[in-house]
């Protein structure tokens, strides 16, 4: 095809770019305007939210009491431990490390994250479904504010949801990563791949702690309140 | 969109002819036929939301109603709406000519990410078939705006199935706008700065800009509402606590900026055919490419002017009606210009110019109509009439699909590398421009004496309007189906065109026509500014 005229080029390259600085730009840059849209879907959400939380405070506050903040809180760590892997796995691709070292800061990532979801899934979602938590599917909460909580735990499924679906994609990525780089996709000057992925799976993380938050926490969960 | 049979218009390779077989149009990365199989694709939609309005213009000849149920006449409009703001105007120019002219305009060689660009076809067909299939099968009575709660409790329809489709072909929006904006930013080839771009670039730019943010928030909208139904609980039914008029107030964040994904395309067009058909350098060049990017700003913060009867408030209504009046500037910016760079032109009347006048015109006459509808009065008049109809067909209608048939005239010989009857061309643009103003003037008078929209009977003495209006969209039928059986005939038997059959200046007409596979034999160096038609005109 086009790339006849350029000579040699290193793996991974695509014919429509001119050189591979280009071609690294246009992935990153990419890969920030993709992150730009997800702001603005998860952006109606919380706008949503906001609106619903201000109509029915007393509500959000009882409802964001009936979560478990334990497990919430642990997520959150699980989360922020595997944004650090995830950067140390780059940080091995950029500085010319072994694979091998590349493949174990990888798979560390894809543990956490999936700890993150297992977690969700056991401790949280499975024991909302037996207290009768989930709105239209399990649901038999009849303690004070019952229309209000109702509406507070479907954005609470509706957002966690949404970004448990990010999670899933994002081991889908790693996944993808760990073959690339067991077939010595990477090096030094090509480690694109990782860095954008890097920057999806921190944005996912960040979204996260503003779920996090904004869920789990209102009105206060001091001990004893 | 089989080109098989075709035989190439000159010598040698290109596009078309590289490779054959339904596989590698399929499965193809070249942004040319992508744009080819989203022409096709969106032509049948077309003609698909084109038949339901031919249905309801003729059951509203009789004041009684001719042909339906007033049950089938909602799913009627609701089709037309959906089918054709969803599914033809807002892939239109940027999936079409977007697709096909921004990489060749900026001398590259395809877009920043084609594997993307293919899936974001697939994503768009896959939602097209789904709305297709739940409309044939049962439809839906909502109205294209979904509102509920004639969306969530009164609707028995397959309201899911079609939000579905719509929340699915979003994606592709969002996917081709993202290739778009890191395609202008990072594939120019050297020499073609940012005010060396054509003004179609800057216009598919801003209208990216709006896919990009604007698209996410109506696919957030559109599965809240659909959880809704699914789930039966309450996030917009006021009886649980939940509010009617948020889902209005997100459906508008994202549907009004998606009218100027509708307009600016065709503005973009019309910049590039007036400079060809007057062969002059646009008037004014910087304040056209920034009048694209305000009024993709200014576009999403006007959405209330959507909802001045709600019951919002009436300070919000009073900014969104001020704001509402800025997007006039821009516009009025881009008329302005268009017209100064008419004057003392070298004008010729080949059919994309004819569309472009009368671009300039209708949607002259739906700007300015606009500006009634954002005045906080007369909107408690004319809100809900058939005077926002008419407004609207005529910047949808007689803006941006004249463009979109002007740059499909203005581009065809690159395209296919063949040329069509222009005598014939010349008189299908004259039967939509009559068509279309038969159709829709007499909707404004309708609605200014108090028509409503969207009901399927209506007092007598609305009759003779009522039957223009028919009349007129009879003949509008006409003046579309000529161009696709000329167009079919021009891709079979059409003589060739060349290079640069108008002498139009552009990197698109420096290569052959169709273009190789990979656009040019040598990237391109870019040594002066876009229409630089001085060099040769007599008046300047």
């Amino acid at each position: 095809m086009s790339d006849l005229a350029h000579g040699a080029h290193p793996q991974g390259f695509a014919h429509q770019f001119e050189d591979v600085e280009q071609q690294r730009d246009a992935g990153r840059l990419g890969m920030w305007v993709f992150l730009v849209t997800e702001i603005l879907f998860f952006g109606g959400m919380f706008a949503s939210y906001t609106i619903y939380r201000a109509l029915h405070y007393e509500s959000f506050v009882t409802g964001s009491h009936l979560l478990k903040v334990r497990f919430g809180a642990t997520n959150t760590y699980v989360l922020i431990g595997s944004s650090l892997t995830m950067a140390l796995a780059i940080r091995a691709a950029q500085t010319g490390k072994k694979k091998g070292q590349i493949i174990f800061w990888l798979i560390l990532t894809m543990i956490l994250g999936a700890a993150f979801i297992g977690i969700k899934l056991h401790y949280e979602w499975f024991r909302d479904y037996q207290e009768g938590l989930i709105p239209g599917v399990q649901w038999f909460y009849n303690g004070p504010h019952a229309p209000g909580v109702k509406m507070f735990m479907c954005f609470y499924f509706f957002m966690t949801g949404l970004h448990a679906i990010h999670m899933v994609a994002g081991l889908g990525i790693l996944t993808v990563l760990v073959i690339m780089t067991a077939r010595n996709k990477f090096s030094p000057e090509y480690y694109a791949p990782l860095e954008i992925s890097g920057l999806y799976w921190h944005f996912v993380d960040i979204v996260w702690i503003f779920l996090f938050a904004l869920l789990y926490l209102i009105g206060g969960r001091y001990p004893g309140s | 969109m089989s080109t098989s049979q075709e035989k190439p218009a000159e010598s040698g390779v290109n596009y078309l002819n590289a490779t054959y077989g339904i596989r590698s149009w399929l499965l193809t990365l070249d942004h040319k036929r992508i744009g080819l199989l989203y022409l096709g694709s969106i032509t049948l939609m077309f003609f698909v939301g084109g038949m339901a309005a031919v249905l309801m213009r003729l059951h509203l000849t009789e004041p009684q109603g001719a042909l339906f149920e007033p049950e089938t006449y909602n799913k009627m409009f609701s089709t037309h709406g959906i089918i054709m703001v969803f599914f033809f105007l807002v892939p239109s120019i940027p999936a079409t000519l977007g697709n096909f002219l921004i990489p060749l305009m900026i001398g590259a060689r395809d877009v920043a990410f084609p594997k993307l660009n293919l899936m974001s076809w697939y994503i768009f067909i896959t939602g097209a078939a789904l709305a297709l299939y739940a409309t044939l099968s049962g439809g839906v009575d909502t109205g294209w705006t979904f509102y509920p709660p004639y969306s969530s409790l009164y609707s028995h329809t397959h309201v899911v199935a079609v939000a579905l489709g719509v929340f699915i072909a979003g994606f592709s929006s969002i996917l081709t706008g993202l290739n778009f904006i890191v395609t202008i930013h990072k594939m120019r080839a050297p020499g073609m700065t940012w005010f060396r771009l054509p003004l179609f670039i800057w216009a598919m730019y801003a209208t990216s800009l709006i896919f990009v943010l604007g698209t996410p928030v109506i696919a957030i909208t559109l599965f809240l509402l659909g959880m809704e139904r699914i789930l039966h609980v309450g996030i917009f039914d006021p009886s649980v606590g939940g509010d009617p008029l948020l889902f209005q107030h997100l459906f508008w964040f994202y549907s009004h900026p998606a009218v100027y994904i509708m307009i600016l395309p065709g503005m973009g067009v019309v910049s590039e055919l007036i400079t060809a058909f007057s062969r002059k350098k646009i008037f004014g060049y910087a304040f056209v490419a920034f009048s694209s990017l305000s009024i993709a700003v200014i576009s999403f913060v006007v959405w209330g002017h959507h909802m001045f009867v709600t019951g919002q408030s009436i300070y919000a209504g009073l900014v969104f009606s001020v704001l509402s009046f800025l997007v006039a500037i821009p516009s009025a910016v881009k008329v302005f210009n268009w017209t100064a760079t008419l004057y003392k032109g070298s004008i010729s009347y080949e059919a994309p110019m004819l569309y472009a006048l009368g671009f300039i015109g209708l949607f002259t006459i739906g700007g300015l109509t606009g500006l009634f509808l954002a005045a906080l009065a007369t909107d408690v008049h004319l809100n809900g009439t058939y005077f926002i109809v008419a407004h609207f067909h005529y910047v949808m209608v007689g803006g941006a699909v004249m463009a979109y048939m002007g740059g499909l005239h203005f581009w065809w010989p690159k395209i296919t590398g063949r040329l069509y009857p222009d005598l014939w061309a010349r008189i299908a643009a004259a039967i939509i421009f009559i068509g279309f103003n038969l159709t829709f003037f007499p909707q404004f008078v309708l609605g200014y004496l108090g028509m409503p929209r969207r009901y399927a009977i209506y007092p007598a003495e609305f009759q003779v309007l009522n039957v223009m209006s028919s009349a007129g969209a009879s003949i509008l039928g006409i003046g579309y189906i000529i161009p696709l059986v000329y167009f079919i005939w021009s891709m079979c038997y059409g003589p060739p065109a060349g290079k640069n059959p108008w002498g139009a200046k552009g990197l698109e007409w420096t290569t052959q026509s169709p273009p190789l596979t990979q656009n040019f034999e040598e990237i391109p160096i870019v040594t002066e500014d876009a229409y630089n038609y001085a060099s040769e005109a007599t008046h300047v």
